[in-house]
């Protein structure tokens, strides 16, 4: 059995090393969840608009991004956006990629969120006068979103888990933190065992949140 | 743009063409074997893991639903634990500290096994939501009907709720058997020989990250997609007409 030796890890090499990454993945995670949930929101709308020339490049953009790794979209958007919107930096590169892919697992929520408010109240909206977009904004989307929030947020944990594949684009997230800090003291096994659990923890927490949120709602509903 | 594809045909050692684009002996000469190769090894690891994932989350989905208190915690911790931590970091857990804390291992077990492992082990949390969800979503009454006719616990969950389960459950199996093949892709961390190992060397060597890049996403996009079809076949060769299961 290996001796293992957490002494390295002081709350000084914490600040310096880990604090970085963290802010990092929590920013991306922050950015990329509201960023893709307008998005998102959006593509169902377009989706679900019944017209072709909107719904059709919807549904193929969600697709295709679905259907590829999220290592290889992160790879194609850093080759591809310094070529269109010039060097942006990796940190804008990945609020940017993040967003774009986020966007097509929020879509597909909303859009089962949209479908879940029944076609009776679309209709009350449209017998009040109300437009397509007042209907949209006022009566069907907040029930959609009321009743997806429990599902959006578990998305949101899973996002946090992706961000550390940034790791692919040498990117300083939380992970990476750790990393620099493990090779710097020679202590990979204990740095991926900690690194581990603080994911775990911060994951388990969130689902944890997010379980009672849905009990929460369950009964209100 | 201007796009070159000759490249595919060099040899990956002295960068000169070879002709017919295949070297001799079936060794990974060009480009394009050594791309082949390497498709090869996304689709065994992804076909190994999604193995393992199946038969190990089918037991935790099925000991989830089961009467025995313990054994459900059992498979509810390994759900959290298979859930909470993101695959790249698993992925370490298995080819790092693995072999280290238990040196045995180092020896017996290879970085594929070990790849195979981690993959197999995180999509087996989430198969293991699906059965047990499959399972619970099956009236309460089968499983009373199963025991009241005399049979045994395993009997029940064999010859009356299994069968139900697994087919209503097919769907989401369907979309997490093509996501091992999307999430294989982090096997490049770890130095596999995998596809996108061989994309980000081969556009190193070459500069052509194009090139390399659209027919390498195509062939994952192909993989899933086959994973699905095949999945779409069972599902239509085992449905029983006239049941919730069934369209």
């Amino acid at each position: 059995m290996l001796h293992l030796d957490y002494s390295f890890l002081t709350w000084p090499v914490i600040q310096s090393f880990v604090a970085k990454g963290l802010i990092f993945s929590v920013q991306l995670t922050l950015v990329a969840t509201i960023g893709g949930i307008i998005l998102g929101t959006l593509l169902a709308m377009m989706r679900l608009s019944g017209k072709p020339w909107l719904a059709v490049p919807a549904a193929a953009y969600v697709d295709t991004l679905r259907s590829i790794p999220l290592l290889m979209v992160i790879l194609w958007f850093f080759l591809l956006i310094p070529k269109l919107l010039g060097p942006l930096g990796g940190q804008t590169s990945a609020f940017i990629t993040f967003t774009l892919f986020e966007a097509t697992y929020f879509s597909e929520i909303m859009r089962a969120g949209i479908q879940s408010v029944s076609r009776g109240q679309v209709n009350a909206g449209y017998a009040m006068g109300m437009t397509y977009s007042q209907t949209m904004k006022l009566v069907v989307l907040p029930q959609a979103f009321r009743n997806m929030l429990p599902v959006l947020l578990t998305q949101t944990v899973i996002l946090f888990q992706d961000t550390s594949l940034v790791y692919a684009v040498g990117e300083y997230d939380l992970l990476k933190g750790f990393e620099v800090a493990g090779k710097n003291f020679n202590r990979p096994v204990e740095t991926y065992l900690v690194v581990a659990v603080v994911y775990f923890v911060i994951c388990y927490s969130l689902s944890y949140l997010v379980r009672q949120l849905q009990k929460k709602i369950a009964i209100i509903r | 743009m201007s796009w070159d594809w000759q490249f595919y045909c060099n040899d990956t050692a002295t960068g000169e063409a070879v002709a017919g684009c295949f070297g001799p002996g079936g060794k990974e000469q060009t480009y394009l074997q050594w791309m082949l190769h390497a498709w090869g090894w996304t689709l065994s690891v992804s076909l190994l893991a999604l193995l393992l994932a199946l038969v190990v989350g089918s037991l935790i989905g099925i000991i989830r639903t089961a009467p025995n208190k313990w054994l459900a915690r059992f498979g509810e911790a390994w759900t959290e634990l298979f859930r909470n931590i993101p695959l790249l970091v698993q992925v370490f857990l298995w080819y790092h500290v693995i072999p280290s804390l238990f040196p045995v291992l180092r020896e017996a077990l290879s970085s594929t096994v070990l790849i195979v492992f981690a993959l197999g082990f995180f999509t087996s949390a989430r198969i293991g939501e699906q059965v047990k969800a499959g399972i619970n979503t099956l009236p309460r009454g089968q499983r009373y009907a199963g025991l009241a006719v005399g049979m045994t616990l395993p009997q029940t969950y064999r010859f009356v709720l299994l069968p139900m389960a697994f087919r209503i459950v097919i769907p989401p199996l369907t979309s997490e058997s093509m996501n091992i093949v999307k999430n294989s892709a982090v096997a490049f961390a770890v130095s596999i020989p995998e596809l996108l190992q061989f994309a980000l060397q081969a556009s190193e060597e070459t500069s052509h990250f194009e090139e390399i890049f659209i027919p390498v996403t195509l062939l994952y996009f192909v993989s899933a997609f086959a994973i699905n079809r095949v999945a779409k076949f069972v599902e239509a060769q085992v449905r029983i007409p006239g049941t919730s299961g069934a369209k």
